[in-house]
C-alpha cells in the first residue's frame, strides 16, 4: 500500500470560479468608480439594472432554491418603500437610514404573511402570496397621511439636503440632484454585491446543502435530519428583507410613490420572474444574464408599448418549455463553466481513477 | 341600510365567483394544474363574445353559444400542445408557463382592444329587469348568473360521477399510468378537461361582461377571487366552491355597504380568516 496517503478534501472552487472572483472584484471596483466617467442617464440605467438584479436574486433564492414560487414579492417592495416614505416624510429620518428601516419593516411583515402563505403549498402558495400583496396594497391605500390611493412625493430636498449628498456634490462638482443619483447608484451597487455574496455564501454552507437536498427530495432530506420548514422560513424572511431594501432604495430614487405603482405585480414580480427564467433559474449566474437580456430587450422594444411585455412573456414561455435551465443553463451545460460553483468536489486522498475523483452527482 | 338586501346581493354575486372558480377547480382536480392565466382566459372569452355581438349583431346569449365551442378548442389545443409539456413533479414549469401566458393574453388584448372599458349589451330590458320579492328586489341578470352557477355545478358533478368521460377523468387523476394501460390516453383526457373548463369560462365571461364593465387588465383579480372560492370551499368539492364563492360575495357586499373602499379588502380578509380557522377549506375532499 502507498505510504503517503494524502488527506481528503471537499472543495467547491474550480479554476473558472477562481478566475471569475478576480474579475468580479475588478467589476465592483470599476462600478464604484463609474460615476467619474459616465453621465447621469447611464447612471440611472445602471441603477435600474442593479436593483432589478437584487430583486431577481432574492426571488431566485426563493423559487429556484427553496421551491417557494411567490407571485407576491411586490408586497415587500411596496411595504419597504412605504416604510421608507413614512420614516422620511412623517418622522424626518434621513433617507439612507430609512432604507434600512424599509428592509426591516418588510422582514417584519413577512412573519405574519408567511404564517398565512405557508398554509398553502405549491401553486396555491403562489396565489396566496398574491392575495397577501393585494391586502397590503389595499390597506396602505387607506393611509391618508401618505396620500391614500393617489400616493405622495418625498418632501423636496429630503435627499438633496443630506450631508453625504452635499459632500458628493462638492467632491464631483455636480448639482445636488446628480449627487443624489450617484449616492443611490452606489447604494444599489453595494446592495447587489452584498446580496450576491450572501446568497453564494449561504449556498456553500451546510444550510445551502440542506436546501438543495430538500428541493431535490424532501423526504430523503427529512430522513437525514434536514429541517426543511425552518430553512424555508429563513429564506422567506431573508428574501423579504432584501426585497424591502431594494424597494425602499428604488423609491428613494423615484421620490414619488402610489399604491398601484409600489405594489405593481408586473413591475416587481412579472419582470423579475422573466429575468430569472430567461437567464436560468436555480443558478446565481442566471439572474445576472437575465437582467442584461431584459435591459437590452426593454431598450429595443421600448417604443412598442404592450408588444414589449407580450414578447417578454412569449420568450419566458418558450424558455421554460424548451430550455428550462435558461440561457445560462444552455451555456453552462455546453462548456461546464460555473462562476459560482456550489457543487462539492472531493479532492486529495490516494491517487485513484479519474471517474471516482470527480465526486459523483452535482449537489446544487 | 337593508342588511337582508345586502346579503342577498352578496349571495348572487357569489354565483358569479363560483362560475369563475368552477373551471379552475375542475382542472386542478384532474391534473393538479393551477392555471395562473385562468382570469385572463375569462376576459379573453368576454372579448370574444363582445366581438361576436358587435361584428355579427348576435344576441349576447347566442354569441356565448357560438363562443363556447371556440373556447373549447382553445382550451383543448392549449392543454394538448403547451400545458401537457409542463406537467410533472416539478411545480415550476406549469406555474411559470401559465404566468407567462397570463401576461401574453393581457397584452395581446390591450394591443387588440385598447385599455378602454367595455360592456356586452345583454339586450334591452334584461339588463335592468328585476323581481320584487317583498323585502328585497333581485335583478334578473344576477339571479340568472346564480342559477347558471348551480346548473354548471350540477352538470359537472353529473359528468364527473355519472359518465364514461367522468370515469376517465377520475381514473387519470388517481393514476395516469394505470389509466393509460386501460386504454385511456391521459394527454387527451387532460385536453378534454381543459376544453370543458373553457366552456365554463365562456359562461362566466358572458355574465362578467353583461353585468359590469371589463377591460384587458382585470383578469388577475378574477383569478384571485376564483382561487379564494376554491380554497374556502376545499379542494376537489364543486359544491364547496359554490359556498366559497358565496362567502367571498357576501363579504364583499357587506364590506362595501360599510365603506365602499372596503369591498375588495373585505373579500380577501374573509379568505384569510377561513385560512386560519380551516386551512383545508370548509368541505375538503382531495388529499392535497
Amino acid at each position: 500500500m502507498d505510504a503517503t496517503v494524502r488527506s481528503w478534501k471537499v472543495e467547491t472552487r474550480t479554476r473558472a470560479s477562481t478566475g471569475f472572483a478576480v474579475v468580479a472584484l475588478v467589476l465592483v471596483v470599476v462600478g464604484l468608480l463609474a460615476p467619474f466617467f459616465i453621465g447621469r442617464s447611464m447612471l440611472r440605467d445602471l441603477f435600474f439594472i442593479l436593483t432589478m438584479l437584487v430583486l431577481a436574486q432574492s426571488w431566485n433564492l426563493l423559487a429556484g432554491y427553496a421551491g417557494l414560487v411567490s407571485v407576491g414579492q411586490q408586497a415587500f417592495v411596496g411595504f419597504g418603500a412605504y416604510a421608507m416614505f413614512a420614516c422620511v416624510s412623517l418622522w424626518g429620518i434621513d433617507p439612507v437610514t430609512a432604507i434600512l428601516a424599509g428592509g426591516v419593516a418588510a422582514a417584519l411583515l413577512s412573519i405574519p404573511t408567511g404564517f398565512f402563505a405557508f398554509r398553502l403549498h405549491g401553486a396555491y402558495f403562489a396565489i396566496g402570496t398574491w392575495v397577501v400583496a393585494e391586502v397590503v396594497r389595499l390597506l396602505l391605500a387607506q393611509w391618508k397621511a401618505l396620500g391614500g390611493g393617489t400616493g405622495t412625493s418625498l418632501p423636496s430636498g429630503a435627499t438633496r439636503d443630506m450631508a453625504v449628498v452635499e459632500a458628493i456634490a462638492e467632491w464631483f462638482g455636480v448639482r445636488s440632484s446628480h449627487a443624489s443619483d450617484i449616492l443611490t447608484y452606489w447604494l444599489a451597487l453595494l446592495l447587489a454585491a452584498l446580496t450576491i455574496g450572501a446568497v453564494y455564501k449561504l449556498l456553500r454552507t451546510r444550510q445551502g446543502l440542506g436546501l438543495a437536498a430538500v428541493r431535490d427530495n424532501h423526504q430523503a432530506a427529512a430522513a437525514l435530519g434536514v429541517d426543511g420548514a425552518r430553512l424555508r422560513w429563513v429564506i422567506y424572511v431573508g428574501s423579504a428583507f432584501v426585497t424591502g431594501l431594494a424597494g425602499a432604495l428604488i423609491y428613494v430614487q423615484t421620490a414619488r410613490i402610489s399604491p398601484d405603482a409600489a405594489f405593481s405585480v408586473v413591475d416587481w414580480t412579472a419582470y423579475v420572474i422573466f429575468i430569472v427564467v430567461i437567464g436560468g433559474i436555480g443558478t446565481i449566474e442566471g439572474p445576472i444574464v437575465g437582467v442584461l437580456v431584459f435591459f437590452v430587450l426593454q431598450n429595443l422594444l421600448a417604443d412598442y408599448g404592450s408588444w414589449y411585455l407580450l414578447v417578454l412573456g412569449l420568450i419566458g414561455i418558450l424558455v421554460m418549455l424548451f430550455a428550462p435551465r435558461g440561457l445560462w443553463g444552455l451555456f453552462s451545460d455546453r462548456t461546464g463553466i460555473q462562476f459560482f460553483p456550489v457543487r462539492r468536489i472531493l479532492t486529495g486522498g490516494p491517487a485513484i481513477t479519474e471517474s471516482s475523483h470527480q465526486g459523483g452527482e452535482p449537489h446544487g | 341600510m337593508n342588511w337582508l338586501d345586502t346579503i342577498v346581493q352578496g349571495i348572487l354575486l357569489g354565483g358569479l365567483y363560483a362560475l369563475f372558480a368552477a373551471g379552475l377547480s375542475l382542472v386542478f382536480g384532474i391534473m393538479r394544474l393551477v392555471n395562473l392565466a385562468h382570469g385572463d382566459l375569462i376576459v379573453l372569452a368576454a372579448f370574444l363574445i363582445l366581438l361576436l355581438v358587435t361584428a355579427l349583431g348576435l344576441n349576447a346569449f347566442v354569441a356565448a353559444l357560438v363562443a363556447a365551442p371556440l373556447m373549447f378548442a382553445v382550451g383543448w389545443l392549449l392543454q394538448y400542445h403547451v400545458l401537457n409539456r409542463t406537467l410533472g413533479d416539478d411545480i415550476l414549469p406549469p406555474l411559470l408557463v401559465t404566468f407567462g401566458l397570463s401576461i401574453v393574453i393581457q397584452n395581446a388584448l390591450l394591443e387588440g382592444f385598447s385599455a378602454d372599458s367595455r360592456r356586452i349589451p345583454a339586450g334591452g330590458a334584461l339588463e335592468t329587469a328585476s323581481l320584487d320579492l317583498g323585502a328585497v328586489s333581485v335583478g334578473v341578470m344576477p339571479l340568472l348568473t346564480f342559477v347558471s352557477a348551480v346548473a354548471v355545478i350540477v352538470i359537472l358533478n353529473r359528468v364527473f360521477y355519472g359518465t364514461a368521460l367522468g370515469r376517465a377523468f377520475r381514473a387519470t387523476s388517481d393514476d395516469p399510468v394505470t389509466a393509460g394501460l386501460m386504454g385511456v390516453e391521459p394527454r387527451r383526457v387532460f385536453a378534454t378537461a381543459t376544453g370543458i373548463a373553457m366552456v365554463v369560462v365562456t359562461i362566466a365571461a358572458l355574465y362578467l361582461g353583461t353585468r359590469a364593465n371589463f377591460d384587458p387588465t382585470i383578469g388577475p383579480a378574477r383569478l384571485i377571487y376564483a382561487f379564494e372560492a376554491v380554497i374556502i370551499g376545499g379542494l376537489g368539492s364543486l359544491w364547496g366552491t359554490l359556498a366559497g364563492g358565496i362567502i367571498i360575495g357576501v363579504a364583499q357586499t357587506v364590506g362595501a355597504a360599510v365603506n365602499p373602499e372596503w369591498q375588495i379588502l373585505a373579500g380577501h380578509v374573509a379568505f384569510l380568516v377561513v385560512l386560519i380557522v380551516r386551512p383545508r377549506g370548509l368541505f375538503p375532499r382531495a388529499a392535497d
